[in-house]
């Protein structure tokens, strides 16, 4: 149930953290990261009712709210705030900036301490591992022993299967939407094919452009290919109607259709706020993790967390069978699951915008779960 | 009539479940039975339900359901996941019967079974003097409309399991909101099961 009395968290700040010498998983060592993030609500006494909320591939730690002067809210306004799925009187909700990001995270367009210049391509690959253990730094920053939480869509809910393998023991219950264990041919294609994109604009040069010039072309068209894979045949269509006047014989290369218009304007936005470097680094994380493994919640451990799986029934580029197949691995762990593959026409990106079905499902899991440990029945 | 049946036959369920263990409840609707199982037995219970409306009204209720058909939810647990595995007026729904059961029987060290008797006497004088198929207060949908698949009666079931060589530990029916024990395949609107291999 949806109670109508929801309301933003208001104005909000991005707050740093930094820490020294992060060892990444493939040994290589960062000598110092800064980590952007937010939080709303109050942290409890007991310090146990946190909840971690990791964005997707190009997201960043403004998940709701206004920034002082801006009119765009953040990304999942829908979902976090005072009586909504992610209720801000209950719960304190965190959500930081990836490692490698370009949003206030160490990422490539960062400084390198022993250079003083920008990292671009020197900067060392990561891992999902990494992303999430300096999520980890954050959370013992603040002084949370075990999140009451971990929830995200798409990448956020690859961050969250991390966790429940990387740090079983310091998460409650976990929430990962439209994601997967780990990436087909499919997705590493069209990964790829982004990263060509970037990397055959000629001022990328090798990732080295903080100072020549972004690669705006390049990462523009990156932009489009997604945002394509984002949507469905049927939201395009209702999105983006062909018009009469549109299938003119007397064409030219312009954007004659709207479709073609919207494309052009996602791209030449992204790359305002987004680094291309941003874009290689985190894309091969995300085609590079692997959760299907024995190390995934073994049997013998007797780690319970409480899972919620959700899907889109529209959703092509992670397809209903990537989370049950999730839900079949946590059957096998005998972990405690709910799945629900939510009806919708809008694709991957419904994991944004469905949020009276995601409302329903989240705010009573959480709910529940909630009462469960305070002992309210 | 039917509802007071099922709720009965739930009452029943939740008798022979013991108290604390772990059940599956295949096409578990909006979650009634396990709710009442939770609260009653304390049971650890894990739901599979078809309907995306219902899986809400179970998350509402605070329980694990999986969005899935029936016939597709087994094969990924490990032999021996429940205690009980509970087929509650979901039976008639199962396209792969044979599998389900055995199945069921894999995963579960006992499998109750709760499903309306074909063979009662008000459907057998309907289809005898109407000519047509019938419809009853358990059965309330047309032939056209119905989501059942399969039509039995009590002594199909049981035919079924000697022929699998299922042990039928204990078995219930029920006629007009009360046990019944009488001419069971004539009389009885609901019939329970507890089986084991």
């Amino acid at each position: 149930m949806v109670i109508k009395t929801n309301r933003s968290v208001g104005i909000v700040e991005t707050k740093y953290f930094t820490f020294n010498d992060l060892i990444l998983e493939n040994k290589h060592k960062l000598p110092n990261v800064t980590v952007a993030y937010e939080t709303y609500g109050t942290l409890n006494e007991k310090k146990d009712n946190a909840i971690l909320i990791a964005h997707a591939f190009t997201g960043d730690a403004h998940c709701a709210g206004y920034h002082e002067g801006d009119e765009k809210p953040g990304w999942w306004e829908g979902m976090v705030g005072h009586k909504k799925a992610f209720d801000t009187d209950k719960y304190f909700i965190i959500c930081s900036n990836v490692l490698g990001g370009c949003q206030g995270t160490t990422g490539p367009s960062s400084i390198n301490p022993e250079t003083g210049k920008e990292y671009g391509t020197d900067f060392p690959v990561i891992s999902m591992a990494d992303i999430v253990k300096v999520q980890k730094k954050l959370i013992d920053y603040l002084g949370i022993e075990k999140l009451f939480c971990v929830a995200g869509g798409s990448m956020g809910g690859m961050q969250v299967l991390q966790w429940a393998m990387s740090y079983p023991e310091q998460i409650r219950s976990a929430i990962p939407i439209a994601s997967t264990m780990r990436h087909t041919p499919q997705q590493i294609a069209f990964n790829e094919v982004g990263r060509q994109s970037v990397m055959a604009d000629v001022t990328w040069k090798d990732g080295h452009y903080y100072q020549t010039g972004n690669p705006d072309r390049g990462l523009a068209v990156a932009r489009m290919l997604g945002h394509i894979t984002y949507m469905s045949d049927v939201s395009m269509q209702k999105k983006f109607p062909i018009k009469e006047k549109e299938k003119s014989v007397n064409f030219n290369f312009n954007a004659d259709f709207e479709v073609e218009e919207y494309l052009r304007y996602r791209g030449s936005a992204f790359v305002k706020r987004f680094d291309a470097n941003t874009y290689l680094y985190i894309s091969k994380a995300m085609d590079h993790f692997d959760v299907q493994k024995e190390e995934f919640l073994p049997l013998g451990k007797n780690i319970k967390i409480k899972f919620l799986v959700i899907s889109f029934k529209s959703d092509w580029l992670y397809p209903a069978y990537h989370s049950e197949n999730i839900v079949k691995y946590l059957k096998m762990r005998r972990q405690s699951v709910t799945y629900c593959n939510i009806h919708s026409t809008y694709g991957h990106d419904a994991f944004l915008l469905e949020i009276k079905d995601e409302t329903n499902l989240i705010k009573n899991f959480l709910g529940n779960l909630y009462n469960e440990v305070n002992g309210v029945k | 009539m039917s509802n007071k049946n099922i709720l009965l036959s739930h009452l029943k369920i939740a008798d022979i479940v013991d108290a604390n263990s772990a059940v599956l409840d295949l096409g578990c609707g909006n979650g009634d039975l396990m709710e009442y199982l939770e609260k009653n037995k304390n049971v650890n219970s894990q739901g599979v339900e078809i309907s995306e409306d219902a899986i809400y009204k179970c998350v509402e209720k605070g329980l694990c359901v999986l969005h899935s058909d029936i016939d597709g939810a087994l094969e990924d647990y490990p032999s021996g996941s429940f205690d009980f595995v509970i087929l509650s007026q979901s039976l008639q729904q199962v396209k792969r019967i044979d599998n389900v059961l055995e199945e069921s029987l894999r995963i579960g060290k006992k499998v109750i079974i709760a499903f309306p008797n074909f063979a009662h006497i008000s459907l057998r004088m309907m289809l005898f003097f109407q000519g047509m198929a019938p419809v009853a207060k358990a059965l309330p949908d047309r032939w056209n409309d119905t989501p059942n698949i399969r039509f039995l009666s009590i002594k199909d079931f049981e035919n079924f399991c000697a022929e699998k060589k299922y042990k039928i530990t204990e078995k219930y029916f029920i006629s007009n909101s009360r046990y019944t024990y009488i001419l069971p395949n004539l009389l009885a609107q609901q019939a329970i099961f507890v089986i084991t291999i």
